[in-house]
């Protein structure tokens, strides 16, 4: 995968009904890093990433891919260049992870096209990046939390996309398997220089994993850049409404943020505001 | 013990009334009950004068006129029992299923005992108006026992869905079971088709007479479950924790609904959505308590099948719509709309 | 990318494929035969000979009124209109994801059988009008139901009571039509509670065999974009799939060909809602069902109507046969959805 595609959003606008969800929204997205999108539940995070797949229509501004809108190129071809994991997403009963797979090769099909050798060795490529190649005969239904993941992330590579956008990929799963889903990224990206943008719910492991971390707040842009410049006392205050220290990760060398309620704060601990210390 | 799904707290703003409300609502609904009975009487497929239903309650039989008001008053005394045994037998049955969608046509009860009416009839040529009702409390019964077992199975226990679901199914099967057997039958087959659809239209005295005695025995024990379907009302384990004995409360009640649906169904053929019906609007008159709740459905379902028995003779006369017809065409929509009203995760 | 997962994965799907085929075929012939033996056995037995000679539009004494005018078109319009209840039932279950949601259930079935029940006893129409009441009604029961159970998006287990309630209110209706009928009709009544062949001829056939070759096509364009579908919108949107337009393409073509087939037979009774499910049973998870469902639909309705005809004293309609094998199969998949924990 050489070639590297742009996406980008221009002073975005969207909502629901009668709610205004983002309100003007700038934001490229680097290519070829991995960008993780952090807020506050409910702050717009899926949303913003839905319209960047086109799933939800903009009110106002724009969603460029390569500086061209999105919403007026054709679906099959947008398929092959983006591809989107989506929260919860349900696989037909009894279907086997090859099949789920091979699923991912439809943009790549015409109406009436039989299946060929290169879908073969799409489908079999994308099992062997994700380790689920001896998987591939079983039932989806009988996986685990991050098997099936795995698995879904896998139907997204049969896509053969430069860009890969996943909403949550790792809520649900146990922490063994987040970081498992997580590290499968990072080599995608390593390897094939695929473009992430996912929207993850733990700040910590947001932080640690992405090359460009985009902060929510409000429907509108807090922060954005390198998760060492974002990721700030003042940022989690504004965007989550939490006290916190924020110190280097021993084990990783990224920011950590560590929480502090009412409750078993030590002395030591820095808030930078007058919090009562106490057991 | 199954789980039954949590408990559906309805959005009634007021959920508490005074005592004093309640008896005014109580006697509105008498006094309307009285005068669609009186209307019932009156009106009809023919035009009759007051004349002749004085006369006809004197005894009177001459006239056709007077005939047609003879056979008026077994009619709607017919309509008043059945229409508050199926209206107490709903609201019973949806309290005990923590249910909104509980009701004898809906759980698949008045099917169950169709089928067991129409297998007495057909294989074991049972004659007797005591028998179908025996019968067909026992097909009810069976339905009653199967549906809730079927419904209950799996994550969340009985949820409204899954009971109806499975009250859907076994009313499917059971009327497919009615048909094969009625269509070897030329002798049956006819006086089945107007009992089918359901109506009170062959009332006579004595098919009210003999159902009396079942219909008294359910409407004791069901009005005597009331406090305990209280207590049932906020889940199995806060019932249980209060002091009453679940499984036994669930099984005397439900034999009580079954009882009063069983019964209904042997003489009326099988109505529906009245028991669905009337226990949501009478909620939402006198509150959520039990023991206003039970008899103030009893006689709302009265006039609700009354009325609409009416109805149906005087909308298309001089043809009859029989009243099981009626009461779907009305019920069916408040059904939908119950259903649109309920948050998702409760159904 | 190793050698030894391409040589898996492709040794995977030629044996589903092969699967497949097999089934496929195994139904075909089963259609065949069932088709045949519908034709040759009966009150008269003809010998084949006699049946290929009255196809070939011969005049053999006997045989061409027998097998030619009541053998045959009986005989063809339960193979199409058991394709057609197939298709539309697979259709639905697969477009709402949920086995349950089958339009024989919701209430589609009884739309156009009201319509249809209506059409011929009141309005006394011709086969035309018939089918354009029902089709006409099958699509705004659709819509009625749609509407009705949007609030903030579908969800699946209001749209399935609805439908029950809408069938409800539809079936006392039909009663209420027939019951005004100038005679009380136990065989009319048959057909329209549940559905019949009895007295089937071309005038019923041809409507549904002309839908046929206009909806079929159309329906199984969309293979590709329903089993996109089955993932969901989302992603089915995330791969390409124009969801909006291909819900209201399959949505039509389906209650279409449902229309058709019940203006013509009544609504046959739990087809539509076992064709898919059997069909995903003996073919696999792999795979469109949308030609599987068709087959079993064809057997199914074929077999019934020959049961019903002579495995008892009593010439029972089709309707009432799958009414009462189809029943208890309900009954077990909810058995088996709620064990399961599964999504209803």
């Amino acid at each position: 995968m050489t070639t590297t595609h742009t996406l980008a959003v221009e002073h975005l606008t969207l909502g629901y009904a009668d709610r205004v969800v983002i309100d003007s929204l700038d934001l490229a997205v680097p290519p070829g890093r991995i960008t993780a999108i952090v807020g506050a539940n409910a702050c717009g995070k899926s949303t913003l990433l839905r319209s960047m797949s086109r799933l939800l229509a903009p009110r106002g501004g724009h969603v460029l891919l390569d500086g061209k809108q999105v919403h007026r190129l054709p679906a099959k071809q947008l398929a092959r260049t983006l591809g989107l994991l989506p929260q919860a997403p349900t696989a037909p009963e009894g279907i086997t992870v090859a099949d789920l797979v091979g699923r991912g090769r439809n943009p790549h099909q015409r109406v009436f096209s039989r299946w060929s050798s290169e879908d073969d060795a799409a489908v079999a490529a994308a099992l062997d990046a994700t380790q689920t190649a001896e998987l591939a005969d079983r039932s989806v239904d009988e996986l685990s939390g991050g098997q099936r993941q795995r698995v879904w992330i896998a139907m997204a590579l049969a896509q053969q996309t430069d860009l890969l956008l996943l909403d949550e990929p790792t809520t649900f799963l146990d922490v063994s398997h987040q970081v498992e889903v997580l590290d499968l990224l990072t080599d995608l990206n390593l390897t094939r220089g695929t473009t992430i943008v996912m929207v993850l719910h733990d700040l910590n492991l947001a932080a640690r994993y992405a090359d460009h971390l985009v902060a929510l707040a409000g429907g509108r842009l807090y922060a954005a850049g390198e998760p060492a410049q974002v990721l700030t006392q003042e940022c989690v205050r504004t965007v989550f409404g939490l006290e916190s220290q924020v110190i280097t990760d021993p084990t990783s060398g990224k920011p950590l943020m560590l929480p502090i309620g009412r409750h078993h704060v030590t002395t030591g601990a820095q808030t930078g505001v007058g919090v009562s210390v106490g057991g | 013990m199954t789980q039954l799904a949590t408990p559906v707290v309805p959005d009634v703003a007021v959920v508490r009334r005074p005592a004093r409300v309640r008896l005014l609502w109580f006697l509105v609904a008498l006094a309307l009950l009285l005068a669609f009975m009186t209307a019932s009487v009156a009106f009809g497929s023919r035009t009759v004068g007051w004349s002749d239903i004085l006369a006809a309650f004197g005894g009177a039989d001459e006239t056709m006129e007077q005939a047609a008001v003879t056979k008026r008053i077994p009619r709607t005394l017919l309509a008043v029992c059945v229409g508050a045994a199926l209206g107490l037998a709903g609201a019973v049955m949806q309290g005990v299923t923590r249910n909104p969608l509980g009701d004898p046509s809906i759980l698949g009860v008045s099917m169950g005992a169709s089928l067991a009416v129409v297998t007495a009839m057909v294989t074991f040529g049972l004659s007797t108006a005591t028998g179908y009702i025996w019968a067909a409390i026992l097909g009810a019964a069976i339905a009653a026992v199967f549906v809730y077992a079927v419904g209950s199975l799996g994550r969340g226990g009985a949820t409204p869905l899954k009971l109806a679901l499975a009250g859907a199914a076994t009313s499917a099967a059971f009327t497919s079971l009615i048909s094969a057997l009625v269509l070897g039958r030329n002798d049956v087959a006819g006086g089945f088709r107007s009992w089918q659809i359901g109506g009170v239209g062959g009332a006579t005295y004595d098919s009210i007479r003999q159902v009396l005695p079942f219909l008294g025995v359910g409407f004791v024990i069901c009005l005597l479950s009331a406090r305990a379907l209280n207590s049932l009302a906020l889940g199995d384990d806060l019932a249980a924790g209060l002091g009453e004995r679940v499984a036994l409360v669930r099984g005397i009640a439900g034999l009580g609904s079954v009882l009063l649906c069983g019964a209904a169904t042997a003489v009326a053929g099988p109505i529906g959505f009245v028991g669905l019906v009337v226990p949501h609007v009478c909620r939402m008159l006198v509150g959520l308590d039990h023991r206003w709740l039970l008899p103030f459905s009893a006689l709302l379902g009265a006039s609700l099948l009354t009325a609409a028995d009416v109805v149906g003779r005087v909308v298309a006369r001089p043809a009859e719509i029989d009243v099981g017809i009626v009461t779907a065409l009305i019920g069916a929509p408040f059904f939908i709309y119950i259903v649109r009203r309920q948050k998702v995760r409760q159904l | 990318m190793s050698t030894t997962t391409l040589e898996a994965v492709t040794r995977g799907r030629v044996r589903r494929t092969r699967r497949r085929h097999v089934v496929l075929t195994v139904l075909t012939l089963g259609i065949v035969a069932a088709f045949a033996v519908s034709l040759m056995a009966g009150r008269t037995f003809y010998p084949p000979a006699d049946v290929l000679a009255v196809i070939a539009g011969e005049n053999v004494p006997g045989a061409t009124f027998t097998v030619g005018t009541l053998r045959l078109p009986r005989a063809v319009l339960a193979a199409l209109a058991g394709a057609c209840f197939g298709l539309g039932g697979v259709t639905f279950q697969t477009m709402l994801r949920n086995p349950l949601a089958s339009p024989d259930i919701i209430g589609i079935s009884s739309g156009a059988s009201a319509a249809a029940a209506f059409a011929i006893v009141t309005l006394q129409l011709d086969e035309v009008g018939v089918s354009v009441f029902a089709i006409v009604a099958g699509l705004a029961v659709a819509l009625v139901i749609y509407t009705l159970s949007f609030k903030d998006g579908v969800a699946g287990a209001r749209l399935v009571l609805i439908g029950i309630g809408i069938a409800a209110m539809l079936d006392s209706l039909t009663a209420y039509v027939l019951s005004q009928a100038a005679e009380w009709d136990l065989q009319a009544a048959m057909r329209w509670l549940t559905g019949s062949l009895n007295g089937a001829t071309w005038q019923e056939t041809v409507p549904v065999a002309v839908a046929m070759t206009v909806l079929v096509p159309l329906l199984l364009s969309q293979t590709r974009n329903l089993a996109m579908m089955q993932m969901g919108d989302d992603t089915a949107a995330a791969l390409g799939v124009r969801v909006e337009r291909t819900r209201i393409l399959v949505i039509v073509a389906a209650v279409g060909l449902i229309a058709f087939a019940t203006a013509a037979t009544g609504p046959i009774a739990f087809v539509a809602f076992l064709a898919g499910p059997i069909a995903a049973r003996i073919v696999g998870p792999a795979g469109s069902l949308l030609v599987p469902a068709a087959l079993v639909g064809s057997l199914l309705v074929l077999a019934a109507d020959f049961i019903g005809q002579f495995a008892f004293d009593t010439r029972y309609p089709v309707g009432v046969v799958t009414g009462v094998l189809g029943a208890p199969y309900l009954i077990y998949l909810l058995i088996r959805t709620n064990r399961a924990g599964g999504s209803l």
